[in-house]
């Protein structure tokens, strides 16, 4: 699709950034403006569309009992993946919780191999292995997808550790929630990231509330981006793109100088915690519009577009109706792949799997390893 | 040429370092103080604090910290100053490596060892002294190693290191004093051991004795005894508990037609229980004269005084008492 663009697509549009909160840092070594392009803004526009288009037809897909188990949609949220997305490279790593199906978006998986993985088909991301909770690519340093709250973040650091030890000129970005940050092993982990400067940015998507207990409920201390002790932090607006990857660019530099930073993003997660959530005993609806009406980090794009005459509505329309179709297509598509063939149940157990007996519901039924 | 147990350990921990860039222990007290039980003595001095880290006391977080490391594509081997206090941690064991390669259809893998002391060490009571060889042993995704004997541990550490799993690798404190004969091959630096193979410690024709780590001691002694009285018992180093060396447990019975299985362990679920029902699945039920025994440990936390602790778990004593028992009427 062609757009008439009043403007080049490469000359710059300057973007105030919201105010900073900052811990153990000055606020002067903080940017106040970024600078963007029409091609730039459209490109996040286009993707943070595809991000929420994706997760609707999630919800659809498990309302429909296509998609079982457990779902965490993250739509509200999809500022802070193409902020990180736009802050750092693939060889930078990223390891986050089961909140990751957009993170895979952006980490390369296509929506088809992951609406697949859903809905559990031989064509998804991991085979319908891993499911909704556990996306990973190591070609892209996606390092999953995990399931078990806060396991994640000393991961993390372990994976900061090795770029360290090899001496790579990369960092980690480590993701987790407002909940899981009163898990002890992120203090274990912060502890030794910042005894070893590590390159780890320990990331809170603080969207308010921990499935369903509020920040003020669960934590005695509330302002994350001061809970690393020593290591500095900032607080910033998640819903704001800008903000996201200029602090993300920030916080690469800082890590590779000096070690650790804590990052707070302020959120919103309009969905409830997971499908069985319907989010509305702990907040009201209200609550949620209000949301909605004022800080939706894709209408703040949206609106940046318009101010600056980048498109129109009319234009902006046919970008949602492309991204609508594209998810249409895979999940179309999806609904019509095999599930995985019975073959697939036992491999990849082991990396030598042939090595391995691995025993069947009956004994008849095992595997044996290949040298029997 | 003789070494204790910890040397060879030691001495497969410098091989590895020296082999693999890649490779780095950490854990608590291994550089500077040099291991808790001395087993990384030198290695600091040797390779330096980036490749013997040690780490604050925080189990939970270097053993994260850790698998994420070898996800990346590090070797590490973490020394856990007893398999005790790798409860904080066991979430990271199971649920971060052992699954990994499985969830990401083969996308993540995570080649490290978990290694420490495992099972009965004296006088230190119930939370220091216990076995988790049935505990691990019930995971799919791990490997799980328990040497007896210097070529054991030494072999077998250096293939734990080398191997692209996770690897439980269950030490015992009492036998790291111990000395043995290092065979020309395991002094090879070359040479790995095969994982999932058992070794047969003694040839023999009545009973079989299947046991691992320091119960292999006791059941060699139990045989020698028993050989006096014209008994031939088969002793069987398990040496790997998963995977289990099936072959050579079946055919050994088969051979004897009497099975005695002996673990430091309790009995419920534990490994004589897998090996128990092994016998019953593998094809070797009907070649059984006698029903099979097995010899463990008491059900009951470790107690502390000397007295109740040495009758905690097997000696010599009931291993030649259950030998006798599964040959009673045959002679």
């Amino acid at each position: 699709m062609i757009f008439r663009i009043s403007r080049s697509c490469f000359s710059s549009i300057s973007v105030k950034l919201p105010s900073f909160k900052v811990h153990h840092l000055e606020l002067d070594q903080l940017p106040q403006t970024a600078t963007t392009t029409s091609a730039e803004l459209l490109a996040y526009y286009k993707s943070m569309q595809l991000q929420r288009r994706m997760e609707i037809a999630c919800d659809n897909l498990y309302k429909q009992r296509l998609i079982r188990g457990f779902l965490h949609l993250a739509d509200g949220q999809e500022s802070i993946y193409e902020g990180l997305h736009a802050g750092l490279t693939f060889d930078d790593c990223v390891i986050t919780a089961y909140r990751d199906h957009c993170i895979a978006l952006l980490r390369g998986d296509t929506p088809h191999q992951i609406i697949a993985e859903m809905m559990a088909k031989q064509t998804g991301s991991t085979k319908g292995k891993g499911g909704s909770m556990h996306y990973y690519k190591k070609a892209t340093n996606f390092y999953g997808g995990h399931g078990i709250v806060g396991a994640q973040i000393p991961l993390g650091t372990g994976l900061a550790f090795a770029q360290k030890y090899l001496k790579k000129p990369n960092v980690t970005l480590i993701m987790f929630g407002d909940g899981a940050a009163n898990q002890g092993q992120l203090y274990e982990a912060a502890n030794m990231a910042q005894l070893w400067h590590l390159p780890a940015i320990y990331f809170i998507e603080n969207n308010l509330f921990g499935m369903g207990t509020s920040i003020d409920r669960a934590s005695a201390n509330t302002k994350f981006y001061t809970r690393g002790d020593v290591i500095p932090g900032i607080q910033i607006d998640g819903n704001n793109v800008f903000q996201v990857r200029e602090t993300l660019k920030f916080a690469k530099k800082h890590c590779l100088e000096k070690g650790p930073i804590f990052i707070e993003a302020m959120t919103y997660r309009y969905h409830g915690h997971s499908m069985s959530d319907p989010g509305v005993t702990y907040r009201t609806r209200e609550e949620v519009q209000q949301q909605r009406k004022t800080r939706d980090c894709i209408n703040y794009v949206k609106n940046i577009i318009l101010e600056n005459k980048v498109a129109d509505e009319h234009q902006l329309e046919e970008i949602d109706n492309t991204a609508q179709n594209e998810i249409d297509i895979a999940v179309e598509q999806a609904k019509v792949d095999p599930v995985p063939p019975s073959t697939e149940l036992a491999t990849d157990v082991y990396v030598d799997n042939q090595n391995h007996f691995i025993r069947g519901i009956l004994y008849k039924d095992s595997i044996l390893p290949k040298s029997q | 040429i003789q070494m204790t147990v910890r040397e060879a350990i030691n001495l497969a921990m410098d091989e590895e370092l020296a082999h693999d860039p890649n490779v780095f222990l950490l854990g608590e007290e291994v550089g500077q103080y040099q291991g808790a039980y001395k087993v990384s003595k030198g290695l600091f001095q040797k390779y330096g604090g980036d490749r013997v880290i040690d780490t604050p006391i925080t189990e939970a977080g270097f053993t994260g910290i850790a698998v994420g490391a070898a996800l990346y594509g590090l070797k590490p081997i973490v020394e856990f100053m007893t398999w005790n206090f790798a409860m904080q941690a066991i979430d990271h064991i199971i649920n971060s490596a052992a699954k990994a390669h499985y969830m990401s259809a083969g996308d993540q893998k995570a080649s490290i060892v978990f290694r420490g002391i495992n099972g009965a060490t004296a006088y230190v009571a119930a939370q220091h002294s216990q076995c988790f060889a049935s505990w691990y042993s019930n995971v799919p995704g791990l490997v799980v190693l328990s040497p007896y004997d210097c070529d054991d541990a030494k072999s077998l550490l250096k293939a734990a290191v080398r191997n692209p799993n996770p690897v439980v690798f269950l030490e015992n404190e009492i036998l790291y004093s111990e000395s043995f004969e290092l065979s020309a091959e395991a002094r090879d630096p070359n040479y790995l051991a095969p994982i999932g193979k058992a070794k047969i410690m003694r040839q023999g024709d009545h009973v079989t004795i299947v046991a691992f780590s320091k119960m292999v001691q006791y059941s060699l002694k139990a045989a020698e005894q028993l050989f006096k009285e014209g008994i031939s018992c088969e002793v069987v180093n398990l040496r790997s508990l998963r995977p289990l060396d099936r072959e050579t447990i079946l055919s050994s019975v088969k051979k004897t037609g009497r099975l005695v299985c002996v673990e430091e362990g309790w009995p419920q679920s534990g490994i004589s229980a897998e090996i128990t029902a092994l016998i019953m699945e593998g094809g070797a039920f009907k070649y059984l004269d006698a029903p099979i025994q097995r010899v463990t440990g008491v059900e009951i936390p470790t107690p502390y005084a000397f007295n109740l602790e040495a009758m905690a778990f097997p000696k010599t004593e009931q291993i030649v008492d259950a030998v006798l028992n599964v040959l009673k009427g045959a002679r």
